[in-house]
């Protein structure tokens, strides 16, 4: 297990060193000047020197590199171009919006979309399995920024039940709660169908084990069978699901935050990217593959620790 | 064993495929019946048959031309003359949904070819290379799948700068690595199967293999990769320039027609629902087609109970 660990997080480190040097090499190769694009036609030299110098591109690329993995490691990610904030405070600012949304909106897509699974498998092969099966693969197809924009569009705008913009007022639980519900709804429908299917398959195959065989014999209902004995170890691949499945939720969290003008993440990138913040896009962009490098790292050490075969992958 | 023999491999397989054209042709004809049989899989082809129909003959269908500005008639309810009203600058938005069906096919359909060969490539010298180079790849592909998309997206395009060529760049890339783990899979787990042992104890050239043994065994997989990855591409393309960081204005993509919605969205709902309808229509219809056509072309899959 120790040694699975060891070679996990060695694998998740260099993914994170690669990915750095890639992001690096392409905004250094960037075609043409970035401060004569970021200032517009009529900048001084000086003002592009100056520019140039606070985006730290004057220097040779491997002292550009070095100095930026260091600056990283110390937590600096530069400083925002047009503000002159501090990056890593903004994104720390921002953040946690981003986190709650995520977590809002998987949590109510794993409150509706396990019990769903689980009906499918007690009812299965019935129209019930068929209508969840059909509304599952629906939920998935359907992109979450055209749920985001529809749902606005309806419960914001012509029924006026919910805000249409903002997180809610600051120390306003309520409000703030009132904030999260479109936006984690629109992140969490996919989800909903995602994770009834997944739990339905694993589950399907738990329920060819011999310990179900027993709970039958012992005259159990099969409600009872599937959700007292059947589905603790069938949500074990759905861990893994969760956290392949965080980067979907960020991207979503992207759209969902500009739909609704949410501060978060996924705006800041956003606005960065059309105001070419270079530092503010490097900065966002690292931080949320690192957590997301984080997430996938742990889950599979959970499952390494729960499952013993899936140690072997990386022998 | 080098990829270097290719170029005298070409013509058995074209012998082959010649030979077996009927042969082929007799078994899509009969995919497409099973396909048929199933309501949702039935759907599936209705829609997306529809969509690519609408994307060949839009220059016929379309009643106006889709950057037509009226400033007069803006933002018009449905009419007789605008089946879809028009949007913020008098456009007719029939026509440019029309025109969008045809970008987001175009869009789609360039991406996922070159994502395909470039992940057949990669991932047959990733399976059939050396151990390093192929720990390289390995490494590479595992870096792509751990950015998350959008936000990979947003770097690339901050770059390059939005417009269609970097939305193509960006969906290619995003999607390579999921066709070349697939070849690379398919690959290794092929390589030493008898039937290859005995080819290679012929005598076989590298480029004999791949391209009469390796390949045709993995276009089953290739072919329901690419329907599954549809939705995906059309989503991003439609998300993207929704964003603003795909087509450019004035030309029409479903997701520019959407953001003009989004951007008077108090002041009429007809053209959220133009571009979001036909949106949600094309990735629910290639999403069904693509589970479908997995149902049929891998029935392993559907004996798992994974439908």
């Amino acid at each position: 297990m120790l040694n699975y660990a060891f070679k996990r997080v060695m694998l998740g480190i260099l993914i994170l060193l690669f990915t750095m040097m890639v992001m690096y090499v392409a905004v250094y190769l960037i075609p043409g000047d970035p401060a004569a694009v970021a200032l517009g036609p009529r900048a001084t030299p000086e003002m592009k020197a100056d520019l140039l110098a606070r985006m730290g591109l004057d220097q040779p690329i491997y002292i550009q590199f070095s100095s930026f993995i260091v600056n990283i490691l110390h937590g600096d990610l530069g400083l925002d171009v047009w503000s002159n904030r501090e990056v890593s405070a903004i994104i720390s600012e921002t953040m946690p919006n981003t986190m709650i949304l995520a977590f809002a909106s998987i949590g109510w897509a794993l409150a509706l979309g396990i019990p769903l699974g689980c009906f499918s498998v007690i009812y299965r092969n019935s129209f019930v399995d068929r209508i969840i099966g059909i509304l599952s693969v629906s939920f998935i197809a359907i992109p979450s920024f055209v749920v985001a924009i529809f749902v606005l569009l309806i419960f914001a705008v012509q029924l006026r039940w919910l805000p249409a913009i903002g997180a809610g007022e600051e120390g306003d639980i309520l409000s703030q709660a009132r904030a999260l519900i479109l936006p984690a709804f629109a992140i969490g429908l996919g989800w909903v169908g995602y994770l009834a299917r997944m739990v339905r398959a694993s589950m399907l195959e738990v329920m060819g084990e011999q310990h179900i065989r027993t709970a039958r014999a012992f005259g159990l209902s099969e409600t009872r069978v599937v959700f007292r004995y059947a589905l603790a170890i069938s949500l074990i691949p759905v861990i893994s699901l969760i956290a392949v499945g965080m980067g979907g939720i960020i991207s979503g969290s992207v759209f969902a935050e500009i739909i609704f003008a949410r501060p978060g993440i996924g705006n800041l990138t956003y606005n960065a990217v059309t105001s070419r913040n270079y530092p503010v896009v490097m900065g966002a962009v690292m931080v949320t593959t690192v957590f997301y490098v984080s997430i996938t790292v742990m889950a599979d050490l959970l499952m390494a620790y729960t499952d013993p075969r899936v140690r072997d992958v990386l022998k | 064993m080098s990829l270097n023999s290719t170029s005298h491999a070409r013509s058995p397989l074209r012998n082959n495929l010649l030979v077996n054209i009927k042969a082929h042709l007799a078994s899509i004809w009969n995919t497409v019946l099973q396909i048929s049989r199933d309501p949702i899989g039935a759907l599936g082809l209705f829609l997306v048959t529809t969509i690519i129909f609408i994307a060949f003959f839009a220059d016929f269908l379309m009643p106006y031309d889709p950057n037509q500005i009226n400033v007069l008639n803006r933002l018009a309810d449905p009419t007789w003359e605008h089946w879809l009203g028009t949007d913020n600058l008098g456009r007719d938005s029939f026509s440019r949904v029309l025109i969008g069906t045809r970008v987001a096919m175009q869009v789609a359909i360039v991406s996922i070819g070159l994502a395909m060969v470039g992940g057949i490539v990669l991932g047959l010298i990733s399976g059939y290379g050396p151990k390093w180079l192929d720990s390289l790849l390995v490494l590479i592909f595992d870096s792509m799948s751990s950015l998350p998309m959008i936000m990979f997206a947003m770097a690339v395009i901050t770059v390059l700068g939005p417009g269609t060529y970097t939305l193509i760049i960006v969906i290619v890339s995003v999607s390579i690595p999921g066709y070349a783990r697939m070849i690379r899979a398919q690959t290794l787990s092929l390589k030493n199967s008898e039937f290859i042992l005995a080819e290679r104890s012929l005598n076989a050239s590298s480029g004999r293999i791949i391209f009469n043994h390796l390949l045709p065994n993995v276009v089953g997989s290739l072919v329901i990769l690419a329907s599954m990855d549809m939705p995906v591409v059309i989503m991003l393309e439609a998300g993207l320039s929704f964003l603003g960081l795909g087509i450019k204005p004035p030309d029409a993509s479903w997701g520019t027609i959407l953001n003009d919605g989004y951007s008077f969205i108090r002041d009429s709902p007809v053209l959220i629902i133009a571009g979001g309808g036909p949106l949600i229509l094309a990735t629910l219809g290639f999403t069904f087609l693509g589970e479908s056509l997995r149902d049929a072309l891998d029935p392993k899959l559907k004996k798992r109970g994974s439908k």
